[in-house]
């Protein structure tokens, strides 16, 4: 019941429900109406902003070589620092876009063109104003040919950018429907004059501006006194502590030493939800686990072998055992129920030992050990499900055998090489990119090597389609066929995973990334 | 002489640990990749010791990986006795040159953390037990190589070594006749330590994601994999640490046993 | 000149073309590992431009013999440059990080070489008897436990069921004495449970052996008491021994201890190091593994000396 209650109660203080309404419901669950009014005022108190005090987050995944470059940034702690000082021009907030930067955005009716109003008035820490200049110029320094941007793929289809006045116009090579989603991307950190000068300077239009900066340690910042949204940056400071191990940094979060965390492990949450003062936050976002084989690489270029290894991993026991239940089952294919216009008729594939066990035998494969490679960092219980996967494949007559790799140079040598190995996708805001990532013939991150033209002329048309009902049809007809016969065996999707302190008020899941997709120190505060 | 209990406990502790291991394909109830339980249960009539991460039996896991554990530190720390002791005599009795490049060689060696060689030199091999072996026990000579040399050093300048080299005796002769029997009893200790730290740097190795290949695991491996449930009372993890803690005072107890026996063995005054 | 002295003057001009050879060893190594700065850093976001984009911009088209005497001839002149991954003063990011190590290494060897000595010599003292059981089986448990079990095992004992002090033990400039040696405690307990077992066991061993010697019983004819002999007559005789296993300890408090520096998120440069082998950062490895290879050299070099200094015979060569 007091779940129940305090959940209600934290709706009422949203506003999104009465509290008239509230006392009802109340009575109906058994609630004295004194109980009731005292969760109602803890609510509210819970729910309104306090000011002051640092807030401190402990993060997983930060090493003493990251640097503030935005475009360099691949990591948890990167990302959680540059969204701390920085901004981009607009943001996806459960499926929907905020303008952040842009203040406005609009297109052609073709979807070829798209304006973006700059919002004005907006200083850069060291007291610039933004201009529509830096936008291009900051977008350009990732599209350019000498960049290395971790995002250069996702702007390389602009073929022109435009400044005029306070309009920023992109003129595409070819139809988008959902390019505003795509700068959101966490690369596109907007920086004066682009950031070309000094890319890692940390100087942003942030919330908090930078104090210190050391690398795989810790990262501290105080509130960026113009900063332009009153309704966020509540605490006077905040810090990011670097404990990439586990079982320190749940330590610390229990013992008050951080405010929150990310990355808790599943099966640590079950046993973390017992502690006191603790609330563990699940997001179920696009973020998936994957085994993926290379379509053009023997014996996987065949579509039967495929077929009798994706039907004999038993993705149940894979949510359950190695998400401890936090996640859910996929399907093969990259989306699921997070993304827009998800089909969600399509019938889930379940674990087959017999349809398996004949799809092999139609393989003709002559037996030779089928080797999966895997390195303890390709996901977190990496190395767990490819254990259970090859005993419930071998259970299925597949001869399915694990080789280890070390996490050191798992990424260059191993991802996007070898034929069959273990890999993640942390997922896309919009299914178009998801696809275009991995999955079009001609995309440098096709790591199943799966080209079929037909998928890639559905894809294109699927860009170009403002229609929303036509498009969802046409992404439902993508996941069949790369279901039926592409080289990605998905079998789970992870939720995030995160806790924080009961102290911490202002909390709302965002499962487009870790953390609230970055924003957390910024949208919350510190209760005393 | 009577052997003291502390032997003889350690004596029986290393050879059960000796006999589970050889013999693991026949005592393990289970296989050591079958999912046959929940995750973490507790010890129960099934599973003796319970369950780990994916609910495979402990105790099956912990005889397997009981047999390699001992495996790869014993053919290591062998390795590095043979190895390190042969050069650090031979260094000590001849002096000079030899003494001076071997040395050399070994400051070189040793003057590089041996964690950074280790995973350096692991990421370019392929990973396999003789691999793990080669590395665990070159990286551990040099360290014995100090040792034996010092101890050695000492011993040279002794007079009845001075009077062997004048009687023109052999440079082999010298050091297993009169440097080895002398130089034994510290070597005995530190070989007990050195087989643990060989255990123990298996398992860091494990910790940092190089090692023995799944589905296989070393304890250390599996204090890993199951450390997370520590904090919280899962007592999953503390049995591997519990058999590496077992075995390292069981070998060390017979390691301090012959050590007073080399030493009664002089002639002198007995313990 | 004294010959003690000639062997210090001897030992330090072979430190320094050991040095050098050291850093040879270490570029070579990195050379030799797949992959390289580009990949590491770009991670799964690497596309064939971005990388070669890279590679231009970090200089890592040129040679590498080029390069290893371009980095020798700036680390001749004192400037070991910019970490390749992010651009930081590598001079800068290590000094604080070395202090940090010293800091760590020091606390832990102020308690355990005293302790490990003192143990050592009365586990030698009632030799058999249950002060040596009792010391031998504690240390035993000690250093039986790989370094994780025992970090996570004091997390568990000391932030949990006794809150006594925090998991994550970072140093920051600016932080007061006593508030830093509250945040190194729980790794310097792991380190004291890690070092003492091997130094007190050296310790022991080393008296028994000398024990045995006629001198020994002259003494104990003469009336000393059995610790007066052991302080006395056995002790500085087994000296040799003993400064070699605590230097070996010593050097490996300085430059083994990533283990602990990870767990407890320690920033110290055994985990400066690894992250920078990881992303193949050459200049900083090289940083790191020279100063980790002086330390060591030099220890080396005071552990001859003692040696020499407590022994007659090799200090007065026939």
């Amino acid at each position: 019941m007091a779940d129940q209650l305090n959940k209600m109660a934290s709706m009422v203080a949203k506003g999104a429900m009465s509290r008239r309404e509230f006392n009802t419901r109340a009575a109906a669950l058994g609630a004295s109406s004194v109980l009731a009014s005292s969760m109602l005022a803890s609510a509210a108190r819970a729910d309104t902003p306090v000011k002051g005090g640092t807030l401190i987050a402990g993060i997983q995944g930060g090493e003493s070589t990251n640097s503030l470059d935005p475009a360099l940034a691949a990591s948890d702690v990167p990302f959680m620092v540059n969204s701390t000082w920085g901004e981009m021009l607009v943001d996806v907030d459960n499926g929907e876009l905020k303008m952040r930067m842009a203040e406005e955005v609009s297109s052609n009716a073709d979807a070829t063109q798209w304006m973006f109003k700059i919002r004005q008035g907006v200083e850069f820490h060291d007291g610039k104003t933004m201009t529509a200049e830096d936008v291009v110029a900051t977008l350009m320094r990732h599209t350019g040919d000498e960049a290395a941007s971790g995002a250069q793929g996702i702007v390389k289809g602009i073929k022109e950018m435009k400044a005029e006045g306070d309009m920023v116009t992109l003129t595409l090579e070819s139809a988008n429907a959902d390019l505003p989603f795509l700068m959101a991307d966490y690369h596109l950190v907007i920086q004066p004059g682009g950031g070309v000068d000094n890319p890692a300077a940390g100087n942003g239009t942030g919330a908090y501006k930078i104090v210190a900066n050391e690398p795989g340690v810790r990262h501290t910042f105080e509130r960026h006194a113009n900063y332009w949204d009153s309704e966020s940056a509540h605490a006077d400071n905040v810090e990011i502590f670097v404990i990439n191990d586990n079982t320190a940094r749940t330590a610390a979060l229990q013992s008050g030493q951080i405010h929150m965390m990310n990355r808790v492990d599943p099966k640590i949450a079950e046993l973390l939800k017992g502690t006191e003062g603790v609330t563990i936050e699940r997001a179920a976002g696009p973020g998936h686990y994957v085994f993926i084989m290379r379509c053009d690489a023997a014996p996987f270029d065949n579509n039967d072998l495929r077929m009798a290894l994706k039907l004999g991993i038993n993705r149940a026991e894979l949510v359950e055992k190695v998400l401890g239940g936090m996640g859910s089952p996929g399907n093969d294919f990259p989306i699921n129920a997070a993304y827009p216009l998800f089909d969600s008729s399509i019938a889930q594939r379940e674990y087959d030992p017999a349809a398996a066990a004949e799809f092999y035998k139609k393989s003709g494969h002559d037996g030779s050990p089928i080797v999966l490679q895997v390195a303890p960092g390709a996901f977190p219980g990496a190395v767990d499900a490819a254990n259970l996967f090859a005993a419930s494949a071998n259970a299925a007559g597949i001869p399915l055998t694990i080789k280890l790799e070390p996490d050191d140079g798992y990424w260059s040598n191993v991802w996007n090489v070898a034929p069959f190995c273990a890999s993640y996708w942390g997922g896309r805001p919009v299914q178009d990119q998801m696809y275009s990532t991995a999955y079009l013939s001609s995309a440098e991150w096709n790591d199943t090597a799966y080209r079929d033209p037909a998928f890639d002329a559905l894809l294109v048309a699927g860009r170009g389609e403002l229609d929303s009902a036509k498009r969802k049809g046409i992404y439902s007809q993508a996941a069949n066929m790369l279901r039926d016969n592409g080289g990605l065996i998905c079998p789970m999707f992870n939720d995030w995973v995160e806790a924080r302190s009961n102290t911490v008020g202002g909390w709302i899941s965002n499962p487009a990334g870790t953390l609230m997709d970055g924003k957390a120190l910024r949208r919350c505060w510190v209760m005393a | 002489m009577k052997m003291p209990f502390s032997a003889m406990l350690g004596i029986f502790l290393t050879s059960s640990f000796v006999f589970l291991a050889v013999f693991a394909q026949f005592l393990a109830p289970y296989s050591i990749t079958e999912a046959s339980g929940g995750v973490w249960e507790g010890p129960s009539a099934t599973h003796w010791l319970g369950t780990d991460t994916i609910g495979r039996d402990i105790f099956s896991r912990l005889i397997y990986g009981g047999q390699i554990t001992i495996f790869v530190a014993l053919a290591s720390s062998v390795l590095a006795f043979s190895v390190g002791s042969f050069f650090g005599f031979m260094a000590a009795v001849r002096g000079g040159w030899a003494d001076q490049i071997m040395s050399r060689i070994v400051d070189l060696m040793m003057a590089i953390p041996s964690l950074i060689v280790a995973l350096v030199i692991l990421s370019v091999l392929p990973l396999n037990l003789t691999v793990l072996i080669l590395v665990i026990g070159l990286l551990d000579s040099t360290r014995v190589f100090r040792l034996s040399r010092a101890v050695a050093m000492d011993i040279a300048v002794m007079d009845y070594v001075e009077a062997a080299k004048l009687r023109g005796e052999r440079q082999t002769w010298v050091i297993f006749r009169e440097i080895l029997p002398n130089a034994l009893s510290p070597l005995v200790a530190e070989f007990g330590l050195r087989f643990i730290f060989a255990v123990l740097f298996i398992s860091t190795l494990s910790f940092l994601g190089l090692g023995i290949q799944p589905p296989l695991a070393d304890w250390g491996g599996m204090v890993k994999e199951n450390k997370d449930g520590l904090v919280y009372g899962k007592s999953a993890a503390l049995m591997p640490a519990f058999a590496i803690a077992a075995l390292a005072i069981s070998v060390n107890l017979v390691a301090d046993w012959i050590l007073s026996r080399t030493t009664s063995l002089k002639g002198g005054r007995g313990g | 000149m004294h010959p003690v002295l000639k062997l210090v003057v001897q030992r330090l001009a072979l430190g320094l073309v050991l040095l050098l050879a050291v850093s040879a060893v270490i570029f070579l190594g990195i050379e030799a590992l797949p992959g390289d700065t580009a990949q590491a850093i770009l991670g799964q976001a690497a596309t064939e431009v971005s990388l070669a984009n890279l590679r231009e911009k970090l200089g890592l088209n040129e040679p590498a013999l080029t390069r290893y005497f371009v980095w020798l001839w700036a680390a001749l002149h004192g400037d070991l440059g910019v970490a390749l991954t992010n651009g930081v003063d590598i001079a800068t990011a290590i000094g604080q990080r070395f202090g940090n190590t010293l800091f760590l290494a020091g606390c832990a060897a102020v308690i355990s070489v005293p302790l490990a000595i003192t143990l050592g010599l009365v586990a030698a003292r009632y030799n058999g008897r249950w002060p040596d059981k009792v010391i031998s089986g504690l240390t035993l448990t000690t250093i039986s436990l790989p370094e994780f079990v025992a970090a996570y095992f004091v997390i568990f004992l000391l932030t949990q069921v006794f809150p006594i002090f925090q998991p994550v033990a970072m140093v920051f400039p600016g932080m007061s004495f006593w508030a830093k040696l509250n945040a190194v405690a729980l790794p310097v307990i792991v380190l004291v449970m890690v070092v003492l077992a091997h130094m007190m066991r050296m310790t022991r061993a080393a008296i028994l052996n000398v024990m045995q010697s006629a001198y020994i019983e002259t003494a104990e004819l003469k009336g000393l008491t059995p610790m007066q002999v052991i302080w006395r007559h056995a002790f500085p005789n087994a000296i040799a021994p003993i400064v070699s296993v605590v230097i070996l300890n010593l050097a490996y408090l300085v430059v083994g201890v990533v283990v602990v520096e990870v767990v407890f998120g320690y920033n110290a440069l055994g985990q400066y190091l690894v992250d920078h082998v990881t992303k193949r950062d050459l200049p900083v490895v090289q940083a790191v593994g020279m100063i980790f290879a002086a330390v060591y050299i030099g220890l080396n070099i005071l552990a001859d000396v003692i040696s020499i200094g407590a022994n007659p015979r090799l200090r007065h060569p026939k």
